[in-house]
């Protein structure tokens, strides 16, 4: 029997719907929701399945969403918060970073918070400055705080199991370009542990160590230089906080080259400190300085030639690779 | 109708929050209690009035001025004060400190260190009593500057929509920080924002403990029916500063003069005196508050401290 494939979105949404029936101190809460089953359909269905008090759509209010979810989880709950659109996290950051990510430490690890906000990222929809943003790297400087950031949608069901799991809080970041994108996904139950990466693809050449939307553009990218006699092991880190180191200085002990592709803007992002991290930890075994691909420094442009090479295409991460191993 | 027995008790612990704060304030200027720290004393009324108001098993949030807070709601003043110190045998393992002091067995959600912060979980623990039908309340105080931050808004404005069991506090000590209620409000009594809920509103006389009692239980009583939120406003002083920090430059002597004058535990004394208790049996209880203080300050001085390596596996269940 060939294996069922499912989009990414589907796969969110089954992951919900599986720890829903499991485990009743699970609910959802968010804005749009409901009947209208989320901004990108996510939750569509799920009203329906558990009704409106597991399902519970909110005013606007991205402060009150975080701040209710952390207040049910002090009581045992384990809520699913989805806000809208990543960009929206700067109206409830209070919430993630001063009490989600420090409650538990700050009450002398008494308290538990166990709550996953979701939240789609990224650009390429054409939504511009508000719409579009990539901020994952701000949640993994708050030390309390999990960020996991799935490319398939294998990995986005058995991470999202994993995160409502968890007794703290987890940042999910979802791709909006990966949404529609399908993927084999067992009908059987799995999940997938936080913090473990995986080699998405085996290489001699060069290690591009990536996560999320550009997982897949990195795959396309080894695909062509193949072609070209260049073998590209691609690493995805899955999770960024906790990260798995070894995943990652392992492929490149073996490559001795390193390309850190990844979305937000290239300053002082999440892929300076896997850059970092190669240097401390690997460099004698690297024959050339690690090289980081990021975004451009601008906000989100609204024309789409503009906003195109915001992110890095396929053509981008072919053009670096062949640079690395020249 | 509240008995004497529960007036006594009541008066015992308005006793021990200014005692604890007396106290905290003098190990503060020997440097033994560093960083800052808000003293609550003048505004015993409030938390004692509402938190007798609830039953054990309910909930309270708390504020950045929240020593008086846990006391009422029941906690240990030796945890309390070996937390003010930073030592291992605190609320939060010497972690937290005075702005973060969490009772969770005890039914306190936990103070904050940032202005109204704890709104909006407050209205979730809220949410959760509602799905666990476990048929609590939640009682969420915070200050006059609080009610002007957007989670303020937000959190009351959910859970009036949601009809949740919470009961929303304000405690109006007439300043947020330096700046006056009078020029933070473009409305005389903040307890008139309720209407924009839906939700009752009423303003309560918070240096009068009876006062603030009737009031908070009437509201937990409709919050346990199922009824929704109120909103209640306090009047009342805090007779020291904001922080320690505080030159008291933006309060004249006369008004601090005036509020002193109504001491909350004054005029709770006198109205004891009144309904025939003798004084004998205040002065045996300040006794007692003054002893309990001294035995916490005790077991602070005496407890161990975390290590570091204690402190980091902490950081994450």
């Amino acid at each position: 029997m060939p294996e069922r494939e499912i989009t990414y979105a589907e796969a969110i949404r089954e992951a919900l719907r599986e720890e829903m029936r499991k485990d009743p101190s699970v609910f959802l809460i968010g804005e749009d929701i409901g009947v209208y089953g989320g901004a990108f359909g996510v939750t569509q269905g799920l009203l329906e399945e558990f009704g409106e008090e597991r399902v519970i759509d909110t005013p606007i209010s991205e402060a009150a969403i975080a701040g209710a979810a952390i207040g049910a989880a002090l009581l045992g709950m384990r809520p699913v918060a989805e806000i809208m659109f990543f960009d929206f996290m700067t109206l409830c950051a209070d919430q993630i970073v001063n009490q989600a990510a420090k409650i538990r430490f700050m009450f002398g690890g008494k308290a538990k918070v166990a709550i996953v906000v979701r939240s789609p990222a990224g650009s390429g929809t054409g939504a511009a400055g508000h719409h579009s943003g990539s901020l994952e790297s701000w949640f993994t400087h708050v030390p309390g705080l999990k960020v996991v950031a799935p490319a398939t949608p294998y990995d986005a069901k058995g991470l999202l199991k994993s995160a409502i799991r968890d007794d703290n809080p987890v940042i999910f970041v979802e791709h909006k370009l990966l949404y529609r994108v399908k993927g084999p996904v067992p009908e059987e139950e799995y999940v997938i542990p936080l913090g473990v990466g995986e080699v998405k693809r085996r290489g001699r050449d060069l290690t591009i160590v990536t996560y999320s939307l550009m997982v897949r553009r990195s795959l396309e990218a080894a695909e062509i230089l193949s072609r070209e006699g260049i073998d590209v092991e691609v690493v995805d880190v899955r999770t960024l906080r906790p990260l798995d180191e070894e995943v990652i200085l392992e492929s490149v002990r073996k490559t001795h080259r390193a390309l850190v592709v990844y979305e937000p803007p290239r300053f002082g992002a999440f892929g300076a400190e896997i850059s970092a991290l190669i240097t401390e930890k690997a460099f004698d075994d690297l024959d050339a300085p690690v090289m980081r691909l990021g975004g451009l420094e601008m906000p989100p442009p609204y024309n789409p030639h503009l906003e195109r090479r915001i992110a890095p295409q396929v053509e981008d991460i072919v053009a670096a690779c062949r640079e690395l191993v020249s | 109708m509240l008995g004497v027995d529960e007036k006594l008790r009541m008066y015992f612990t308005m006793l021990c929050i200014r005692r604890f704060e007396e106290k905290a304030e003098e190990l503060y200027m020997a440097g033994k209690i560093w960083g800052t720290f808000h003293l609550y004393i003048g505004e015993e009324a409030v938390a004692t009035g509402a938190c007798f108001a609830l039953r054990p098993e309910d909930y309270i949030t708390s504020t950045h001025r929240g020593h008086g807070h846990c006391i009422a709601k029941g906690a240990d003043v030796r945890k309390m004060m070996a937390e003010l110190m930073g030592k291992a045998t605190g609320y939060c393992l010497g972690l937290g400190g005075s702005m973060h002091i969490a009772d969770l067995e005890g039914g306190n959600l936990g103070a904050t260190g940032i202005v109204g912060s704890a709104i909006p979980i407050a209205a979730g623990a809220a949410l959760a009593c509602k799905l666990q039908k476990n048929n609590r309340v939640v009682l969420c105080f915070f200050g006059d500057g609080a009610a002007n931050t957007g989670a303020f808004h937000e959190a009351v404005n959910l859970a009036a929509v949601f009809r949740l069991p919470v009961v929303f506090l304000c405690e109006n000590n007439l300043y947020a920080m330096s700046f006056p209620v009078k020029k933070a409000f473009a409305i005389p009594d903040i307890a008139e924002r309720a209407k924009g809920y839906g939700i009752p509103g009423v303003t309560v006389d918070g240096m009068d403990v009876l006062s603030v009692y009737e009031a908070t239980k009437e509201a937990v009583e409709r919050a346990r029916k199922g009824e929704g939120p109120t909103l209640i406003e306090a009047r009342t002083y805090r007779f020291r500063g904001h922080s320690k920090s505080d030159k008291g430059v933006y309060r004249t002597k006369e008004e601090v003069r005036m509020w002193m004058e109504r001491c909350p535990i004054k005029r709770f004394q006198e109205h004891l005196l009144g309904e025939g208790v003798p004084e004998e049996t205040l002065k045996d209880l300040e006794k007692k508050a003054e002893e309990l203080i001294e035995e916490a300050v005790r077991f602070a001085e005496e407890s161990p401290e975390l290590t570091i390596e204690e402190a980091r596996r902490l950081v994450y269940a």
